[in-house]
């Protein structure tokens, strides 16, 4: 089983919903849509479930073009924020409902609705309604009923959303591991990166309506292809500032002057954007001294501070640009206070006039 | 602004109700000082909503007294407290322009012209929202709107309080920064009292001087974020604070060693003899592997969470997470954990309790 997007697109109204996207999900992965709200990540789904017809473009389903088949025909769950169940029945009915549908007998019915409730812990509330269940188990048993299903396209709309913070956390941890077992394709939207990267897989970054990179989760991140895919896949938002090349040294406007990576030299004179991870815009500190002899320092001003506990989240002004640095530990410092950060280069990104990656850490792609 | 006193404060929504279970806020007694920057931090169902509406005069407790400044208002209707809210979903009037809008809790007040205008103006530029001043609500973006309904909290200059629900879960992880960030200038520059309603811990604690922890209608902790962090008093703090939480072992203590599936584990302080349940808690960020020493652990599997990895880990029976930073070489001699034993709390029956210095 795989799902192939052909040249889909989408506009409503005369207005682009979704650009033209090719896409290939293959059969037990985990598809993550990572986008901010409105970026198209429930209008694509839609367009996957059936619940849309593309404007343009086709849809196969293992090869079979399936662009004119309704939802109905297609073996299809999803999964909303909003937690959806039947209110007027156990939650053992409410898991039951779809086998049941599908006419299956009462023991085949049994064994899955069990081994299902088992796998999301639901097995000691299965006699309960979900209105008495608390949000986190109410979710579950929805997610159980869209699991049971054995559908071969599973998908997930910021299914965690309207969860606590902690039961998210929980839920999060578990969902990789249960859709393993699974085997169907899952398509996850959420709006938050760090979830992307919880949930491993593979992410499609979405920017109005565009898919702007699919691959491994990790390698998305890791390597994005343009600074809209990286400042979508950044919390905090990618940090950046523009620099002008020449020869073997990158100037910033305010006139202060760093030296290139050998391997950068190679490209040519110009106008690009920096770009740099929150974790990796450092302090300076008699420890690090030697370490960032070798890395560009400049000096911020502190803006705010804002304490985790594990971390200090330090936003700098440098000129007229905010940045924010991830930092660990309690760093004992106070607005206004002026203070020296480096960055190593092995860390930086370097995007051309019109945002595509030229360089990073590695050397020039 | 006012400094707000809660004074055997207690309610429950059984009419009567006697019995502790009833109580969806036990008995509190607080303080928070004039100015100040409280979060109040739990899951659902915790308390903090009543505790909210019952200081914005939502809800009248069944027990106790509120007051601001030393005069009671326990009885005083929300209209009368002088106390701006801002919700979880944008309030704002969608026929109207962003000016307006901002300008209605003024002009309600009866403020003069110039003094709107130039009220208006500031709240405006320091959330970001001058540039859409003349158009109207109704075709600006959620985001937007929110930020529409935090600069109308904002904008009256002598309330009592300003009281924030959970007013950034419907924002873009992105544009929390940004919003999080104005918040807390204009709490520095203009002072108000500030109470924050959120079950995000990183919201509570990047907003607040002062976190007040609830769970289960109590108050387990108030105080710093880096306390809350560091010194949890209850082993659900120490669960909840942190992500992921710490990690606990029941564990005997014997002077300042803890005693964990038979190995010693240093500790940082002394502890006299204890008795109940007694627990090691430790954070991720607080362990080590190494050679020798600690505890033996296998590692189960490792998540790449991009600026850190969360080990997950098996001692014994237990499961551990172990927090690495990105770029972590690990090396499979290093098949032990250890605890940095200044870092360790012990808990008994759930609290912490205070060791003596070595």
């Amino acid at each position: 089983m795989s799902l192939e997007l052909q040249d889909v697109s989408q506009v409503v109204d005369g207005l682009l919903q979704i650009a033209p996207t090719d896409l290939v999900l293959e059969k037990g992965t985990m598809n993550v849509l990572l986008g901010p709200t409105s970026s198209g990540k429930t209008s694509l789904m839609r367009l996957m479930a059936g619940l849309d017809k593309p404007s343009t473009g086709r849809i196969f389903s293992s090869g079979v073009d399936v662009t004119h088949q309704r939802v109905q025909q297609r073996n299809v769950a999803m999964v909303y924020q909003e937690f959806i169940n039947y209110p007027g029945m156990t939650v053992y009915d409410n898991i039951a409902s779809p086998l049941r549908l599908q006419g299956q007998t009462k023991v085949d019915v049994d064994r899955q609705v069990r081994a299902t409730a088992e796998m999301l812990k639901l097995t000691p509330v299965l006699q309960r309604r979900p209105l008495d269940l608390s949000g986190g188990q109410q979710q579950r048993c929805a997610l159980a009923r869209a699991l049971v299903k054995g559908a071969e396209l599973v998908l997930l709309d910021e299914p965690l959303a309207n969860l606590d913070y902690k039961l998210r956390e929980e839920l999060r941890a578990e969902i990789p591991r249960i859709f393993e077992q699974a085997g169907s394709i899952f398509v996850y939207a959420t709006t938050e990166p760090e979830e992307a990267l919880l949930l491993g897989g593979n992410t499609a970054t979405l920017w109005e309506g565009q898919v702007t990179q699919f691959g491994s989760t990790l390698s998305v991140y890791r390597q994005p292809e343009t600074l809209t895919t990286a400042r979508v896949f950044s919390d905090p938002p990618m940090n950046s500032i523009v620099v002008t090349k020449t020869a073997d040294t990158l100037s910033l406007n305010d006139g202060a002057v760093l030296r290139v990576r050998n391997q950068w030299a190679v490209l040519s004179d110009g106008t690009y954007t920096l770009g740099f991870r929150a974790h990796h815009l450092k302090i300076l500190s008699p420890e690090t001294v030697e370490q960032a002899s070798q890395a560009f320092q400049l000096r911020c001003t502190v803006v705010a501070i804002e304490v985790t506990g594990s971390e200090t989240f330090l936003h700098l002004r440098y000129g007229e640009l905010i940045w924010v640095a991830i930092t660990p530990g309690l760093q004992k410092m106070a607005v206004g206070d002026a203070v020296d950060v480096w960055l190593d280069v092995a860390q930086l990104f370097l995007f051309d006039g019109v945002g595509c990656l030229v360089a990073d850490g590695a050397g020039v792609i | 602004m006012a400094q707000i006193t809660l004074s055997n404060l207690a309610h429950t929504y059984v009419p009567g109700g006697a019995h502790e279970s009833d109580f969806a806020l036990k008995t509190l007694n607080h303080v928070w000082e004039e100015g100040g920057a409280y979060a109040l931090l739990g899951p659902s169902g915790c308390g903090k909503t009543t505790l909210l509406n019952i200081i914005s005069g939502l809800i009248m407790p069944s027990h106790g007294r509120v007051l601001f400044d030393g005069v009671d208002v326990t009885a005083l209707p929300a209209e009368k407290r002088d106390i701006a809210q801002v919700f979880q979903f944008p309030v704002v009037y969608d026929t109207m322009t962003v000016r307006e809008n901002l300008a209605f809790p003024l002009k309600n007040r009866g403020l003069a012209m110039p003094d709107i205008q130039a009220r208006v103006a500031l709240i405006a530029e320091m959330i970001g929202l001058e540039s859409v001043l003349d158009q109207r609500a109704r075709g600006l973006t959620a985001d937007a709107k929110q930020k529409i309904s935090l600069a109308r909290g904002m904008v009256r200059e002598s309330v009592n309080a300003i009281l924030f629900d959970e007013p950034l879960t419907v924002i873009d992880p992105q544009l929390k920064w940004e919003l999080r960030t104005q918040l807390k200038s204009l709490h520095r520059e203009f002072g108000h009292t500030m109470i924050y309603v959120t079950h995000d811990q990183v919201e509570a604690l990047t907003f607040a001087d002062t976190v007040v922890m609830m769970h289960e209608g109590r108050v387990l902790q108030m105080g710093t974020p880096e306390s809350l962090f560091e010194t949890p008093a209850h082993t659900f703090v120490g669960h909840f604070i942190g992500s992921p939480g710490m990690n606990f072992f029941d564990a005997q203590i014997e002077g300042c060693d803890a005693m964990i599936y038979g190995q010693r584990i240093p500790l940082g302080r002394r502890y006299k003899s204890l008795s109940g349940r007694t627990q090691v808690g430790i954070r991720p960020e607080y362990i080590q592997f190494t050679k020798e020493g600690g505890l033996p652990a296998v590692i189960k599997h490792i998540e790449d969470v991009g600026r850190r990895r969360i080990v997950h880990a098996e001692v014994a029976e237990s499961l551990v997470k172990v927090s690495v930073p990105d770029g972590y070489s690990f090396d499979t001699t290093m098949d032990r954990i250890r605890f940095n034993p200044d870092k360790i709390n012990i808990f008994v029956d759930g609290w912490r309790t205070e060791g003596e210095a070595l």
